[in-house]
């Protein structure tokens, strides 16, 4: 995808960028577009596989720190798979996200000191389960957020820590129903699929 | 939440039901489907579609080929000769993972193949049973579809949808793995319904005539106009088309070695091959034109050279019917997105009749330099040993362009490829995109079922030949009427090219040894010959067109010949060297 010399305005900066991406419920489709990214060598920073809003349409969001030149190639190669109905990518300023956090710690440690409690309140934590042995408290939020806690618990002993895929939703989407009515229809109407390609070129694709 | 049916219900074709097995259904299918032949192996896991095959002997050919790159290599020359989709059978474990390089190369090269292949009982997959493979993950990067059946209720739906996807859009290879026990299962069969719309799959977009009229516009106040291309001309039966574009607008018009014979070699506008060992005049003009106009061809590295070097000063317009394609090497001024079949003749409509009579003729002083640096003493060597170019040339008059080319990879086909005289289109069969060496011999077996009117010559070189060499067994037992050509320089000639020219001549590992092939040969009761002297060449060329049936000739020739004109990997199309 890179090449050795790219042309003039092809470079362009590496950020991150939130692929949505809805598709047929189908096995094996996962690896289908796992392996558009790692024969690729791109790494997938993320990613979360979940129903959408529409029964029977599955939805991908995966984030990757790429060029957004190459974002867009990759986009098209996900879109061309059979099952893949859509995809788009979006900059982190397009969508609203959340990762979710789940932070083990010793009970003990929780009980007696005070400070991990007001730190607690300032990252919005929750507690999910209180054991006699340990507590593992819950929290919501952006990478900065719920990396912030681990460094702040980190001195009271964080026994377990893992961060979920993110999830996104795209701020200017209307969702996806009326698209999925054109797509089931033999011939489906111009004004949608297809034509948001062809004029907004370089910000949207469709297959 | 809304709520959507995955799928609309296929009308059956009637309310009644028969009871048949999963592997009736598979070959059910394949006749609605129209399907006659298929290339095949058998083995453990695909014993009941065998079985089953057993009974319908009358409706569907089966060649047994002697390995399943053969088979695949096979059902790709039936369907790039006839434009069918090809099919083959193999079995679990070795069979599938055989079928991969096959699935690679049809993959590349926008080939329709609907490959079955069977697999181990359901409660036996993940347990290391014997000849299981994990086929479906295997071929996934290799396939335009793959998917796996457990339950032979499936079968109807899915083989449908497999020939749907094989041969419309781009087309590709679909691979379907089916459970032994879905192959035995019995089932109420309602009957085959072909399938017309799938949801989640867009095979070909609606022409939007807007881009297709400011690419008439570009088009039309163009100086110095050049089209380029490839096999989606013939991919999409746009031959006539393509021709009457390129007529009216009077614009020179060259090829990737897919996209050639799709219009006869001797047009006036058409000017050549593109690429590495392409013509001069194309190569150097692209960096020339001021409108390039590409039609169903994806600017191949070996077709571009250098990127940041190519056609920096022309407004590209790009005709395709996969929008991956599009800005994908070569950023377009218009995409015109679609099947070139609908695209062409509104754009032809838009054009003005023109003739570039003076662009044209550039081409041309580049042609005679060509000749006179490459093509004449390729043609007509002032040595005593034979040279490729000759050998093609003395063909070309013996067949009139009349017989189907498939080529194997290497020096060889690409002088085949630049030498050939074609007169119709889906006559020149090669392995373009994944440079499959071993491809020629099985392909043409193929190339021969799927248009057997027609004189099929298969062109290798002596390594290439070694590589499926097998397959003479079912060139025998078939009775197979190709024409096998080897044309042996002793040597992997087109590496020792390489080495010779940027690895100081250090020959490493090129020199290659070959069988007496005539001997070979005749022990598939093959007849053949061996040529080493220019005196024999027409002769043996005749006899072996004229033979009725199979029929092997080696050429001898030049040893440390190169293939020129040559873009060197690194370098711009323009730095095209003819020595």
């Amino acid at each position: 995808m890179e090449f050795k010399n790219p042309p003039s305005g092809v470079r362009g900066m590496k950020k991150e960028f939130t692929l949505t991406v809805y598709t047929e419920n189908q096995i094996g489709l996962l690896n289908r577009i796992a392996i558009i990214f790692s024969r690729r060598k791109i790494n997938v920073d993320s990613l979360n596989t979940s129903p959408s809003e529409i029964e029977s349409v599955h939805r991908f969001n995966i984030v990757i720190t790429e060029t957004e030149d190459v974002v867009k190639k990759l986009c098209r190669q996900i879109e061309k798979q059979v099952e893949v109905l859509k995809a788009y990518y979006n900059t982190n300023e397009e969508i609203i996200w959340q990762e979710l956090a789940l932070y083990k710690v010793p009970t003990n440690v929780i009980a007696e000191k005070v400070v991990v409690e007001r730190l607690l309140r300032k990252y919005g934590a929750r507690a999910v389960v209180i054991r006699n042995d340990y507590t593992v408290f819950e929290t919501s939020g952006h990478r900065e957020e719920t990396e912030g806690l681990i460094k702040a618990l980190e001195p009271y002993g964080l026994i377990e820590f893992v961060r979920s895929a993110r999830v996104a939703i795209i701020k200017s989407s209307s969702g996806f129903h009326d698209k999925l009515k054109e797509f089931e229809q033999l011939q489906p109407g111009e004004s949608v699929a297809e034509n948001e390609y062809l004029n907004e070129r370089d910000k949207v694709f469709t297959m | 939440m809304e709520t959507l049916a995955i799928q609309k219900e296929q009308p059956a074709v009637s309310n009644k039901t028969t009871t048949i097995s999963g592997s009736q259904a598979v070959l059910e299918a394949f006749i609605a489907e129209g399907v006659e032949t298929i290339f095949g192996y058998p083995g453990g896991a695909i014993m009941p579609i065998y079985d089953a095959l057993y009974d319908y002997n009358e409706k569907l050919k089966h060649i047994l080929v002697r390995h399943e790159q053969g088979g695949i290599h096979a059902a790709q020359g039936f369907a790039r000769a006839s434009g069918k989709v090809g099919v083959v059978f193999a079995t679990s474990g070795p069979g599938a993972t055989n079928l991969v390089t096959g699935l690679a190369d049809a993959q590349i090269d926008s080939t329709p193949l609907v490959c079955i292949t069977g697999q181990v009982f359901a409660h036996l997959l993940g347990t290391d049973a014997f000849q299981e493979t994990d086929v479906i993950n295997i071929t996934t990067p290799v396939t335009k579809w793959n998917y796996q059946i457990t339950d032979a209720t499936e079968i109807p739906s899915v083989m449908a949808k497999a020939f749907h996807i094989a041969q419309t859009g781009r087309p590709g290879p679909v691979l379907i793995d089916i459970t032994k026990n879905a192959q035995l299962q019995k089932f109420e069969y309602s009957g085959y319904t072909k399938m017309e719309h799938l949801r989640s799959y867009r095979p070909k977009p609606i022409v939007r005539k807007e881009y297709i009229e400011q690419a008439a516009k570009l088009i039309n106040a163009a100086q110095k106009p050049f089209v380029i291309w490839g096999q989606g001309v013939i991919l999409g039966g746009a031959e006539k088309e393509f021709q009457a574009f390129i007529e009216k607008s009077g614009i020179p018009a060259a090829w990737t070695i897919l996209g050639e014979s799709a219009i006869p070699t001797s047009h006036p506008l058409n000017v050549g091959m593109l690429g590495m060992h392409g013509n001069y005049a194309p190569n150097v003009l692209t960096n020339d034109c001021d409108v390039l106009i590409a039609i169903g061809m994806r600017f191949d590295d070996r077709v571009t050279g250098r990127l940041d070097k190519y056609a920096k000063q022309a407004q590209i317009i790009h005709l395709d019917i996969d929008p991956a394609e599009i800005d994908k090497n070569v950023k377009v001024t218009i995409p015109v997105w679609g099947d070139c079949k609908e695209t062409l003749p509104v754009l032809t409509e838009l054009v003005e009749r023109k003739n570039h009579s003076q662009w044209l003729q550039k081409f041309k002083e580049l042609e005679q330099k060509e000749v006179e640096e490459v093509i004449f003493e390729e043609q007509n060597p002032s040595t005593e040993i034979m040279t490729m170019g000759e050998v093609i040339k003395v063909m070309n008059e013996l067949t009139g362009g009349n017989a189907i080319i498939v080529t194997d990879v290497g020096q060889h086909q690409m002088v085949a490829c630049r030498y050939v005289k074609f007169n119709q289109t889906r006559s020149n069969i090669t392995s373009g995109g994944l440079g499959t060496m071993g491809f020629a011999l099985p392909a043409a077996i193929g190339a021969k079922f799927g248009a057997p009117e027609r004189t099929v010559i298969t062109i290798a070189g002596d390594g290439g030949i070694q590589m499926t060499i097998q397959e003479l067994g079912t060139i025998m037992q078939n009775e197979v009427d190709v024409k096998i050509l080897i044309l042996n320089n002793h040597f992997l000639g087109m590496v020792r090219q390489w080495q010779q020219l940027f690895n100081d001549k250090r020959y490493s590992f090129v020199d290659i040894a070959s069988p007496d092939y005539v001997t070979v040969a005749k022990a598939y009761n093959i007849p053949g010959r061996s040529i080493s002297n220019r005196a024999d060449l027409k002769d043996a060329l005749s006899e072996m067109l004229n033979h009725k049936g199979a029929y092997l000739l080696e050429v001898i020739v030049g040893k440390e010949n190169n293939v020129f004109p040559m873009v060197p990997q690194g370098c711009s199309v323009s730095e095209i060297r003819l020595k």
